[in-house]
């Protein structure tokens, strides 16, 4: 690992010859108005005040109790002298006036969401954050609704329905807001839900359009626009015929991770969850659009191209990412719009973000379940000897069914050229067998137990060079890494563990260089602002939960080592090493 | 006679009653019914869901159908397949827990006797357990339950199965240690 850094180090000069740039800046102004800190979804923060010689001097400014002892997945929000964190289910969200000491709460609101939809959340609770926008605060309820509230007093703007969890919807996603429109998109690819990304009118929550990720081109907003670049992916109405009849009523590609927007080509760029049910063998053919991307035009809806990252996928290898947008050269070419994507699959892709042509694909764990990616075709090439087949087990499949990373999103350092990606090292027996589809209730047909990758760590904090197509240097992390990462100009990366340390390294070399424990596990999504008085703060919500950390909150039994979906297997031990929790920690350099 | 052979008669004689006795529970253990013939439902009402009964605590009323589906290995193998079958599984693994709570230990959220289960079956819970009642013919609900049962230990040994479906490698079902269910309150 030094040997890397140290090559680091050797070619720095060369990364400023090749200037990594990102596409849309971020904010200078220090707040901190959506989950990714800015539309190329690169969570770097431009503030520089914290920064690696005195990091080490960081304290706690203040702290939050959220009321809740689920897994704390969402990022704060800041804007101005406020500052807004959702908590898991009931989704109360909290407004926190940063101009007083102790950030005493501005107001607080309760959507009151139905207490069922806990039973049709896959993986624990969780909320992935509000979005603020001129004046509103907008987030989405576990029960399918997206709501607005007037930023300032905490009143209900407008609150639109858009899920049924009788049907097995739940809204786990942070909406983002593009040119007045609110992209929401459900989960629930556990319990065949047809998966959909909605955009509705920031003012009034009135529904623009609505595009399914299964079925009719008509359905799907596939026109005359679309050009996948792949011969696979063109057709009429292939999110049809790469099912089997009906099938594709009930078959997943559900939205509840990420998505980015480039303004210059305006489009959008969003992944496509699971295909349902898990077990491949009930669904023969591709299940278009499931387990891919799609780059839509973010005013009508329609898709302009298409790649695929599991076609017919046979692990639960959600393409939920969040897509990072760089411009950088492309193998000695010129300049490239590009997105960066560290995949569930075990690969990091580069594609071109005109086309969607996967222009490299790396591996970046140990990986058996796909041989390579082809790039001929865009497609992986699965490995036969991996292939599961109902009512056999299928032994050390790697990666994992949570993949080499699942949500939990990178950063990237446009100071150092790296993207950070925090990410785990899983891997997993399967069993498949026929499901029955009744609506509401799971639908997925595989029982799996999962373990770390043989010689690996289970958790991972991996620094990669995306021009070089390199890892620069690494740090093991020996529970399994849920939270996201943040960048700063101040050359530092924070990040959290799941037995509650909040770290921070260094950007260049990955030197640790202070931590501080919080009490529980983090899983949440580092943040960096400015606050009213002009100094950088850092934020992160801790609590440990969601699909890692149901072992924890769900009180599973580990006699059973398929419980929680055969992820808490992989850490038996967790039980031990932290306790449930749902705390705000803010952290500063002292003021003088 | 001589007398040995008396004994020996004698002996035969408690044999072939224990034997007789053991073919009589043996019977029952496996007999296969195949439309309701079980005791008829408790009247609603009868199954309490909480502990705490203000002043002295009233009798429950005896169940006899309850004991009847859990006694008998038939409806319990009936159960294991048709809590895969309504999926489950899906929510409870194979007794572990995921989305929903664990089946296998000691933590009752909502009583861990078989009509306490079987009400929380049909009923749907508040905090996300569906109700089945209307979906699931009332016998199956009966067998669901049941099976459950032997996950921690409660149902009679001699109507648990050696083996498991799937993959945990938890004991065979005849095997659990048994957990007495306990109302407690979970973090969830």
């Amino acid at each position: 690992m030094k040997r890397i850094a140290m090559m680091v180090i050797a070619s720095l000069a060369l990364f400023a010859a090749t200037a990594v740039d990102v596409v849309a800046v971020t904010p200078t102004s220090g707040d901190w108005t959506m989950p990714a800190g800015n539309y190329a979804s690169t969570r770097y923060s431009r503030l520089d005040q914290i920064n690696r010689d005195n990091v080490s001097r960081l304290r706690t400014e203040f702290t939050f109790s959220t009321g809740v002892d689920r897994g704390q997945e969402a990022a704060p929000i800041v804007v101005g002298d406020t500052m807004y964190i959702v908590a898991p289910f009931p989704n109360t969200v909290f407004a926190l006036d940063l101009s007083r000491p102790g950030a005493p709460l501005k107001w607080k609101y309760q959507p009151n969401p139905e207490a069922a939809a806990q039973g049709v959340a896959c993986c624990d609770v969780v909320n992935r954050g509000a979005v603020y926008w001129q004046g509103k605060l907008i987030f989405n309820t576990l029960d399918g609704n997206t709501v607005a509230l007037d930023a300032a007093k905490g009143r209900l703007l407008w609150k639109t329905k858009l899920g049924n969890i009788n049907k097995g919807e739940t809204i786990t996603m942070a909406p983002l807001v593009v040119k007045g429109k609110v992209l929401v998109g459900n989960a629930g690819g556990e319990f065949g839900v047809r998966g959909w990304i909605a955009a509705l009118d920031a003012g009034s929550g009135k529904l623009a359009w609505k595009a399914y990720n299964t079925g009719p081109d008509a359905d799907v907003l596939i026109g005359p626009a679309f050009k996948p670049f792949y011969a696979s992916d063109r057709g009429k109405d292939l999110g049809v015929h790469t099912w089997p009849p009906e099938a594709w009523k009930i078959g997943g590609g559900t939205v509840w991770g990420w998505i980015s927007y480039d303004p210059k080509l305006n489009l959008i760029f969003h992944g496509t969850g699971n295909p349902g049910p898990w077990n491949a063998d009930q669904r023969p053919g591709d299940n278009k659009w499931t387990a891919g991307m799609f780059a839509r035009d973010p005013d009508t809806g329609a898709a302009r191209w298409f790649v695929g990252f599991a076609p017919h996928d046979l692990f639960d290898y959600d393409a939920v990412n969040e897509s990072l947008l760089l411009d950088f050269p492309v193998r000695g070419g010129g300049k490239r719009a590009v997105i960066v994507r560290p995949e569930r699959n075990g690969f990091i892709y580069v594609l071109d973000r005109r086309t969607g042509q996967v222009l490299s694909a790396d591996p970046f764990t140990p990986v058996n379940s796909i041989l390579r990616i082809d790039l001929k075709t865009g497609r992986p090439i699965y490995n036969p000897d991996k292939q599961p087949r109902n009512g056999r087990v299928t032994r050390g499949i790697c990666p994992a069914s949570p993949g080499a990373k699942d949500w939990n999103p990178s950063a990237f350092s446009s100071r150092t050229g790296l993207v950070y990606i925090p990410h785990i090292n899983l891997c997993m027996d399967w069993l498949s067998g026929e499901v029955n589809y009744i609506a509401g209730t799971p639908y997925v047909g595989a029982e799996a137990r999962m373990y770390a990758a043989p010689g690996r760590s289970r958790g991972e904090l991996l620094a990669w060079d995306p021009v070089h197509r390199r890892a620069a240097w690494k740090v093991d992390e020996d529970l399994p890494l849920w939270s996201g990462a943040l960048a700063t100009a101040g050359d530092v990366v924070f990040y959290g563990t799941m037995d509650g340390w909040f770290k921070a390294v260094d950007a260049r070399t990955g030197k640790g260089l202070w931590k501080f424990q919080t009490g529980s596990g983090i899983i949440g999504q580092p943040v960096s602002y400015r606050g009213p008085d002009g100094r950088q703060y850092v934020a992160v919500l801790s609590g440990v939960g969601g699909w890692a950390g149901a072992i924890v909150v769900g009180k599973l039994d580990m006699r059973d080592n398929t419980a929680g979906g055969g992820l808490a297997n992989a850490v038996r031990d967790l039980p031990a090493k932290t306790q449930p929790g749902g705390t705000l920690h803010v952290f500063a350099l002292p003021a003088h | 006679m001589c007398s040995p052979c008396r004994r020996i008669e004698r002996r035969a004689g408690f044999a072939l009653a224990a034997l007789l006795a053991l073919a009589a529970v043996g019977c029952e253990r496996e007999r296969r019914e195949y439309a309701s013939k079980g005791p008829p439902t408790t009247p609603p009402g009868a199954v309490r869901v909480g502990t705490l009964q203000p002043g002295t605590p009233l009798p429950t009323p005896s169940e006899p159908r309850g004991r009847h589906f859990e006694g008998n290995a038939y409806h319990v193998n009936q159960g294991q397949q048709l809590y895969k079958w309504f999926n489950c599984t899906g929510c409870h693994a194979n007794g572990g827990g995921a989305i929903g709570p664990a089946l296998m230990d000691a933590q009752w959220r909502y009583g861990g006797s078989i009509e306490q289960i079987h009400a929380s079956i049909m009923q749907g819970r508040p905090n996300g357990m569906p109700s089945f009642a209307g979906k699931i013919p009332d016998d199956q609900v009966w067998q669901i339950a049941a099976y459950v049962r032997t996950m921690s230990g409660n149902a009679p040994k001699y109507v648990a199965g050696g083996g498991r479906q799937g993959m945990a490698v938890a004991p065979p079902l005849s095997r659990v240690p048994r957990l007495k269910p306990k109302t407690t309150e979970s973090s969830q």
